[in-house]
């Protein structure tokens, strides 16, 4: 492949790929994200390759395997173009029905649409209310592109946002720009990116470095890794014009070493990044040399705070050090260094391209653009979502996620990952911006999203969290060390039905100290799911320590399994399913509970039939006295119980 | 090198420029505690204790003092409310992993802590890394270091290093607040412990 030489190559040959592509070609579109991956992705679209073979239809259909569509509650998702008809959990199974069906008589095949309210079915995925709601701006363009095809990218516009820096923008324009958009960092701090650029731009010191963080660790987010999996020429695409302005000549993606699929679509992209001569020595003939290195990490959560990730790349432990000058000014190796999120990046296209005035028409007045989100926990529609700032979190899950499963109660919103806190139901309303979810005691965060329901316990979610955080802890000053360990273990007490009185108190002490003496953002922010815990749910702590009750009843230590001798009709159906044979009785004998044996795994209650309700948990109160062995059922007559 | 001078706990210190808090404060006779400072090595804020505010215009804030430098004009304030307060807590979550440990116990008679309100799980290395960091800036051996992460952190000698130079060296024995190292070095060197005994 001949180097591209001008922005104008980069146009020509555009023009030529297009040329090649008959858009009116039917083409099977395969989500091959790492969600549909895991359900079986790779067998379908091997599937559609045989079939559609078979049928002899090579030359007429087009396959394509494509990153990421987000709703990964529904995966396999296979999307059928020209007409964009979209078909949810596919199984290769469905395969010959959808060959023959769409693609030889071009009708739909209705049992694989997604199905609306009033069992109405929807063809084009755009129309699904998860999308509907959605501005996909940064993640939209996934499942249009294959991400090991540099041409897919360049067919739907891609690099010319570099090719525009390149001929016509000086670099304090391209900075400029991006400050006037007033795009915020989206790993966490919400850092303005163009004041964080124009500091690196500034310092004193060659070279200058610019650096992707694609360290995601928050438990449940996965937003970052679908980014550089499904679309990785938008970030280095983004890198390379940040590297302009910023006046960098070397790149580095921090990836994670969990993240196989991100780091094989990213060294297929460098590769034919440079062979088209978009990355390497005078980048479209513009004179700019700039290449990217993959720094691959181990695995460490912390590596993702800016120091300890530039410490990685040193090729030294990632741990944060004490710094008073940023590393903006003095990073990698003491050089200036730019470090910014894979999401940021590949924003960073759309504004050069659209303009700064489109991008912060998006928004709120102090978060502009829009946000990836990673929507998981109790919410009909998992996945990954992207809406415009200052979106409501009950729009986000009730409008996009559907709501809470079974028509449970919704109880709060976990965001912000283990930094974050949890936000009530009192607050649900409060729009994602940057500032408002801060005030409320939580924060954006890199845009994890759990959902939880009256079914989680509050004290155990931050036992979870703090758990995380011990093992993420690198251990080197006390506060993180120590403090976390001990409010961990204060919690753990708690969960196990051995708080003591003074313990909430306790842990609010431990944790304003941890929050102010920490060494690095991981520390200084690792208390927030505590104090929001009990900053909002302090009665549910009271119930644990007073009472010794677990009012979600949740916490294994505080419950009990029940059987209620009235109500039991002797099906046999918990005895059968109780793992540890804990359940007695027999036909027309009720059954009892030995407390001794019982593991609280639920099974009994959770197979005992709704109509009978038998099985019930207890939490605080002394379970009653069992009744005799061999006590016969009361029956149930004319469906009133006597 | 130039002079700055700032004012800590009310009194005029002046300094060259490019010193830290700390060291301007213990020059001027003005002690701040730390665990894990060094005047041979690169400062590493770890232990936290050397916490002070510092007030700039309006604006109060915490700062490590053995990394951030002294500025003109800085008003820093070593015993402020909200330091010994952290200080306070920090003792009490040390004297629960190492009650044994002198320097841990002096401090905290110094702030008026007498218990831990934390279970005691006793530990001797109190992980100030002193001996790690000797032993990487100035001899540049590496024969010690850091194992683990959070609290499995532990530090380690890595024999086959540790067995060619610290018979010779022992230089970081000293510079450990607890006694630890020594001691396990002389664990180590136990006859049937030896590396010579091992190599067949």
């Amino acid at each position: 492949m001949p180097r591209l030489k001008s922005a104008t190559d980069l146009e020509t040959r555009r023009q030529e790929i297009l040329a090649r592509r008959d858009p009116d070609k039917p083409c099977v579109t395969i989500c091959s994200g790492t969600g549909c991956h895991a359900y079986g992705s790779e067998k379908v679209a091997q599937t559609f390759a045989a079939e559609i073979n078979k049928n002899g239809l090579k030359e007429k259909v087009d396959i394509r395997r494509t990153g990421c569509h987000g709703y990964c509650e529904r995966g396999t998702i296979v999307v059928i173009f020209p007409q964009e008809i979209c078909y949810l959990r596919v199984k290769p199974e469905d395969v010959p029905e959808i060959i023959e069906t769409t693609l030889t008589k071009g009708e739909v095949v209705e049992r694989l649409l997604y199905e609306g309210e009033d069992a109405q079915r929807i063809i084009h995925e755009g129309d699904i209310p998860f999308y509907k709601h959605q501005s996909r701006i940064v993640f939209g363009p996934n499942r249009f592109i294959d991400p090991k095809s540099i041409d897919d990218y360049i067919a739907r516009g891609g690099y010319a946002a570099l090719a525009k820096v390149l001929s016509g923008m000086t670099p304090e324009a391209v900075l400029a720009e991006v400050k006037k958009a007033n795009l915020r960092g989206r790993g966490g701090g919400g850092f303005p990116a163009g004041m964080k650029w124009e500091t690196t731009r500034n310092a004193p010191g060659e070279p200058k470095y610019v650096i992707v963080n694609a360290d995601e660790g928050d438990p449940g987010a996965y937003m970052d890794r679908s980014l550089l999996e499904g679309n990785p020429h938008s970030v280095l695409e983004g890198l390379t014009i940040g590297a302009y302005a910023i006046g960098a000549s070397q790149g580095f993606v921090y990836v994670r070493q969990e993240y196989p699929l991100a780091v094989e679509n990213l060294n297929v992209a460098l590769e034919q990044a440079r062979d088209y001569g978009l990355l390497g020595e005078n980048i479209l003939g513009s004179g700019f040399d700039f290449d990217v290195m993959v720094h691959r990490g181990a695995g460490a959560f912390v590596s993702g705070e800016s120091s300890a990730l530039m410490t990685a790349i040193e090729g030294r432990v990632g741990e944060p050090r004490p710094k008073y000058i940023r590393t903006a000014v003095s990073g990698i190796w003491g050089k200036p260094s730019n470090l910014n999120n894979v999401e940021t990046w590949a924003t960073v296209p759309l504004i050069i391209d659209k303009g700064a005035d489109w991008f912060s028409s998006i928004g709120t007045k102090g978060s502009k653009g829009t946000k990836i989100f990673s929507l998981v926990g109790k919410v009909n529609n998992t996945g990954l979502v992207e809406v415009p700032m200052g979106m409501t979190l009950r729009e986000i899950i009730y409008d996009i996620g559907g709501g809470i499963p079974q028509g449970r109660k919704f109880k709060a919103v976990q965001t912000g990952g283990p930094s974050g806190g949890v936000i009530p139901e009192s607050l649900i309303d409060t729009p994602v911006d940057f500032d408002e979810l801060t005030k409320v005691g939580s924060m954006m965060g890199s845009g994890g999203m759990i959902v939880m329901d009256e079914d989680n316990c509050m004290v155990d979610v931050a036992r979870y969290f703090l758990n995380f955080l011990s093992e993420e802890s690198c251990g080197q000053c006390v506060p993180c060390r120590e403090g976390i360990y001990q409010m961990l273990k204060i919690l753990n007490r708690i969960c196990a039905g051995q708080g003591r009185s003074g313990d909430i108190e306790l842990l609010e002490e431990i944790a304003e100290v941890v929050r102010d003496a920490s060494l690095c953002a991981l520390g200084a922010t690792a208390p927030n799911p505590v104090l929001s815990t009990i900053k909002y749910f302090r009665d549910e702590y009271k119930a644990h320590v007073e009472e010794k009750r677990c009012p979600a009843g949740v916490c294994k230590e505080l419950i009990s399994y029940y059987i209620d001798p009235e109500k039991c009709q002797a099906c046999l159906l918990c005895l059968r399913n109780c793992p540890v044979e804990a359940i007695t009785g027999g036909k027309n004998l009720i059954h009892v509970i030995d407390q001794d044996k019982c593991t609280k795994c639920s099974a009994c209650f959770e197979v005992c039939p709704t109509r009978f309700g038998a099985v019930v948990k207890l939490s605080g109160v002394p379970v009653p006295e069992p009744v005799s062995t061999g006590t016969e059922v009361k029956r149930k007559r004319g469906g009133k119980s006597e | 090198m130039s002079k700055v001078s700032l004012t800590i706990n009310n009194q005029k210190v002046a300094t060259e420029e490019g010193t830290s808090i700390l060291e301007a404060a213990r020059s001027a006779g003005i002690d701040i505690p730390t665990l894990c400072y060094h005047e041979k090595l690169a400062p590493r804020g770890a232990c936290r204790l050397c916490l002070v505010e510092i007030t700039r215009g309006q604006r109060k804030r915490l700062v490590t003092s053995c990394v951030y430098l002294a500025e003109e004009g800085l008003k820093v304030e070593t015993e402020a409310k909200s330091v010994v307060r952290i200080r306070k807590m920090l003792l009490e979550l040390m004297l629960a992993s190492s009650p044994g440990v002198k320097a841990i116990q002096d401090y905290a008679r110094r702030y008026g802590i007498t218990r831990s309100r934390f279970d005691i799980e006793p530990d001797f290395c109190i992980l100030c890394g002193l001996c790690v960091r000797y032993c990487n800036e100035v001899k540049g051996k590496n024969a010690i270091g850091f194992v683990g992460r959070g609290t499995q952190r532990k530090v380690m000698f890595f024999p086959d290093i540790a067995a060619e130079e610290c018979p010779k060296c022992g230089e970081c024995f000293p510079l450990c607040p607890t006694g630890v190292i020594p001691s396990n070095y002389a664990l180590a060197k136990l006859p049937h412990f030896t590396y010579d005994n091992i190599r067949l």
